[in-house]
């Protein structure tokens, strides 16, 4: 339960072992390199930017080949193909292939290759189609274009921006040419926008016919074919045909290669892995025969990385301790059990430099609270064995979602056993069902699986002071670890002044609230002190209250200030208040699980008894609880990470921390199977 | 009698605002939420997760509804018969939870839109981007206990 102590490791290793020295590292993934250091005569930087850039586009190379091969020979993913994780591979097999790389490269090339001119193809296939398309409205037309008439006739062919009836042609020419006699109109084809006109005139007679035409927007087709329209189109198609049937055979080629599927994944990730090492290389201190490292590696692994790579090196490793104006990076170490719960806490932010780490004490109440807002025993159960069976089936799922979904498992326990505790099975589904199918009858009330404890829907006042009881609970324990963090600091004077003192204002209003009439009014309970406890309880508070008044400023010289300073936090019971009301969520939540579930249950069995009733209830109760599970279990997660986060962290805990960033083998497709992992 | 009519009056304006509140606050939250989506196909389920805030207060609305409606026996069983009065006290339990909803549903909404833009920039800030609707949400769930309390504690 705790930020895993940091040790600073300075390595310092023989040039002609560089390579392998940062292979270990990187496979051994524990060292967060941090080095600020400047240029001087004896220790240089490496230019390794040429190399990285080499091995980026090689690691791109073999990704976009993966692309191609997943466009035409596509792997079905599975709906949790995310949750699998990525397959293992061991080191030999690993090695084997990278020592191919260049084959594999060509490969990809190749690919590539073949997937450009896939695209060249189908290009030209649309250039081709665009031309049919021109030529369409010529297709009636049985002389090639390009004939331009007879010794005697002249052959004009063109469009007309609108569509005019044959009769409409001649007459137009009849108006604007009247000396010509001879002339012969042919319509080709029309649609809405244009007429296609095929016009045979004397030839001596060509240019008033042309001017006629010309003067109502006549205009000659942008290409002339060389044979009739439709042979030139059959001939077209063929040719289409033949670039489609070549698509087919390079897709195929395609489709051949994929069985180099794993092995591109295995090259882009070696690139990349490579890209890194490149990275870190290019900012490490070197001299004419030695290269230094420094990083931040955790204490508990600091020895066995420095016994390793003395002793497989003949490398000098330095271990020191943290100075005190370092920040080091933040790893979280926590038990099986609460360590589910480090994702809620990252979210927030990890500790900073000097802070403890609430993650135990926090996923105790988280699940606790969890359960509480979700109350179902049903929904409980289908999420317990849902995150369940994705733990068992999916064993090498990422850690982080591991993480989350074992948080959600617990998170199901305890729903079922608030479920159990408030009677809440799919709501009252089990009673619905067994008034309307099976005539049983039950009182106002009256429930077939009763609560073990009461149900909040009956009760919502007693089920209202629990919740603030819950919460007042979680908020002193807030305030708790503040004082045990002032202890651990040996900040006595502050635990006392920040804690104590407040601890006892408040179990003073505590005491003085609790035989007071308001509360007897709200929660119905006659609770009666001895006299002696009611004084302590004045004491307690008055006491608290004039501490805080006087000491809450003590950094402050003036006395003045000091005592507004004082006044200002005591202003904070306010805060205190705010933040015990926030708690009544607990009931809000609990009980929209419930009614809303109710309601489902109420719509299903709307259509009573018998078989139409039955399937009926069937359909809305599948319907309804899955969007009730969806719905409360959104409301659940985010207002218990608002509970922890603003009520419980406000009392304490900042954050701010910078996570462990080691520098490692950062794949992408594969894991790599290390024989000695530490 | 007429007192249900006001009964009801205070159940239907608790469907009708809060529900009103949480159209607008998704639909302006999917709005932004629709253009991460667009640039990054990989945040949906954040995004999700954040338009869905504002979608609440329509169910707590919901909420009251659902208790009100057996209490004035107009789920399954006949309509209670109720003085003026129990239905203006039915009506005023009702309100709380009916504006509030429609307002903080409203402005969550926006807040929504706003933190599902953090997701889009800083998608590892996740967490504190859920945080600001969260907050929004707080007043709705106290409307919501003072509407429930309301209701149980009126005598029918």
């Amino acid at each position: 339960m705790a930020v895993l102590k940091m040790q600073r490791i300075n390595i310092c290793g023989l040039k002609k072992n560089r390579k392998a020295i940062m292979e270990r590292l990187q496979s051994l993934g524990a060292l967060e390199p941090d080095m600020d250091w400047q240029e001087d005569d004896l220790l240089y930087k490496m230019d390794t930017a040429g190399a990285k850039i080499t091995f980026e586009k090689h690691a791109n190379l073999a990704e976009q080949a993966v692309e191609v091969l997943q466009k035409y020979e596509p792997v079905k993913s599975s709906m949790f193909a995310s949750l699998a994780g990525k397959p293992l591979i061991d080191r030999k097999s690993y090695d084997e292939i990278v020592g191919e790389q260049d084959t594999y490269i060509s490969i990809a090339n190749r690919i590539m290759d073949l997937e450009k001119e896939i695209a060249e193809q189908k290009a030209e296939i649309l250039k081709q189609e665009n031309r049919i398309e021109a030529l369409t409205p010529w297709l009636p037309l049985d002389i090639p274009m390009n004939y331009r008439g007879t010794k005697h006739t002249m052959v004009l062919l063109g469009t007309l921006p609108e569509e005019v009836s044959l009769a409409g042609v001649y007459a137009m020419l009849a108006e604007k040419a009247p000396e010509v006699e001879a002339v012969d109109v042919e319509i080709v084809s029309s649609s809405r926008d244009y007429t296609y006109l095929a016009v045979i005139c004397l030839r001596d007679q060509a240019g008033e016919v042309q001017e006629a035409l010309r003067s109502v927007g006549f205009a000659n087709p942008t290409h002339f074919t060389k044979e009739k329209p439709a042979d030139l189109k059959i001939k077209i198609e063929k040719r289409i045909k033949k670039t489609q049937i070549k698509i087919e055979e390079l897709e195929a080629e395609i489709r051949g290669m994929v069985v180099e599927r794993e092995h591109l994944h295995i090259l882009s990730d070696y690139y990349r892995v490579r890209t890194e090492k490149y990275q870190l290389l290019g900012t490490l201190p070197q001299t004419h025969n030695t290269f230094l490292i420094s990083g931040y590696v955790p204490a508990k692994d600091a020895n066995k990385v420095a016994d390793d790579l003395e002793k497989c090196f003949d490398a000098m490793v330095e271990l020191e301790e943290i100075k005190e104006e370092e920040d080091p990076p933040v790893l979280l170490r926590n038990n099986k059990f609460s360590e589910s719960s480090e994702g809620v806490l990252s979210a927030f932010g990890l500790p900073a430099k000097g802070e403890m780490d609430p993650t135990t004490v926090m996923s105790f109440f988280y699940v606790f609270l969890f359960g509480l807002m979700l109350s179902d025993a049903a929904y409980g159960l289908i999420m317990m064995i849902a995150c369940g069976l994705m733990l068992y089936k999916f064993p090498r799922m990422g850690i982080s979602m591991r993480k989350s979904i074992k948080l959600f498992f617990w998170c199901g326990v305890s729903t079922l056993f608030w479920g159990i505790m408030f009677g809440g099975y799919f709501g009252d589904a089990i009673d619905v069902f067994a008034t309307t199918f099976l005539g049983v009858q039950l009182a106002e009330g009256q429930s077939i699986i009763p609560a073990v404890w009461f149900v909040p829907l009956n009760d919502p006042t007693r089920m209202l002071i629990y919740s603030m009881l819950f919460g007042v609970i979680h908020l002193l324990t807030g305030l708790g670890m503040k004082g045990y963090m002032c202890i651990r600091d040996k900040k006595y004077m502050d635990c006392f002044c920040d804690v104590v003192l407040w601890y006892l204002l408040l179990f003073g209003l505590l005491i003085m609230l609790l035989p007071s009439s308001i509360f007897r009014s709200i929660s119905g309970m006659e609770i009666v002190f001895p006299a002696a406890v009611d004084l302590l309880g004045k004491v307690f508070a008055i006491g608290g209250a004039v501490g805080i008044l006087f000491m809450s400023g003590r950094s402050s010289k003036s006395f003045g200030k000091r005592i507004a300073l004082g006044a200002y936090d005591l202003y904070n019971l306010t805060g205190w208040l705010s933040d015990v009301l926030s708690y009544s969520r607990l009931l809000a939540l609990g009980l929209a699980t419930g009614v809303i579930a109710t309601v489902f249950n109420k719509m299903g069995s709307m259509a009573g008894g018998g078989i139409v009733g039955l399937i009926l209830f069937v359909v809305v109760f599948l319907i309804g609880h899955t969007f009730g599970i969806a719905i409360n279990l959104l409301g659940a997660y985010v207002h218990t990470c608002r509970l922890q986060y603003v009520e419980f962290f406000g009392k304490f805990y900042e954050g701010g921390g910078r996570q462990f960033n080691p520098f490692k083998e950062n794949t992408k497709y594969i894991d790599i199977k290390e024989e000695n992992y530490l | 009698m007429s007192g249900i009519v006001w009964a009801l009056l205070g159940v239907a304006l608790a469907v009708i605002l809060p529900g009103m509140g949480s159209a607008y606050g998704v639909g302006i939250a999917g709005q932004a939420a629709s253009g991460v989506v667009t640039e990054d196909p990989s945040k949906f389920a954040k995004v999700l997760i954040i338009q869905l805030l504002p979608g609440t207060q329509g169910i707590y609305g919901l909420l009251v509804a659902f208790i009100t409606l057996p209490k004035i026996g107009l789920l399954g069983g006949t309509p209670a018969d109720l003085s003026i009065e129990t239905g203006l006290l039915i009506l005023c339990a009702c309100l709380p939870i009916a504006i509030v909803g429609l307002v903080s549903a409203r402005h969550q909404g926006k807040t929504s839109a706003a933190a599902i833009g953090i997701v889009a920039k800083k998608p590892d800030q996740f967490g504190k981007a859920m945080l600001f609707p969260a907050m929004v949400e707080t007043y709705a769930i106290l409307a919501l206990l003072v509407s429930i309390l309301a209701v149980f504690g009126i005598p029918v």
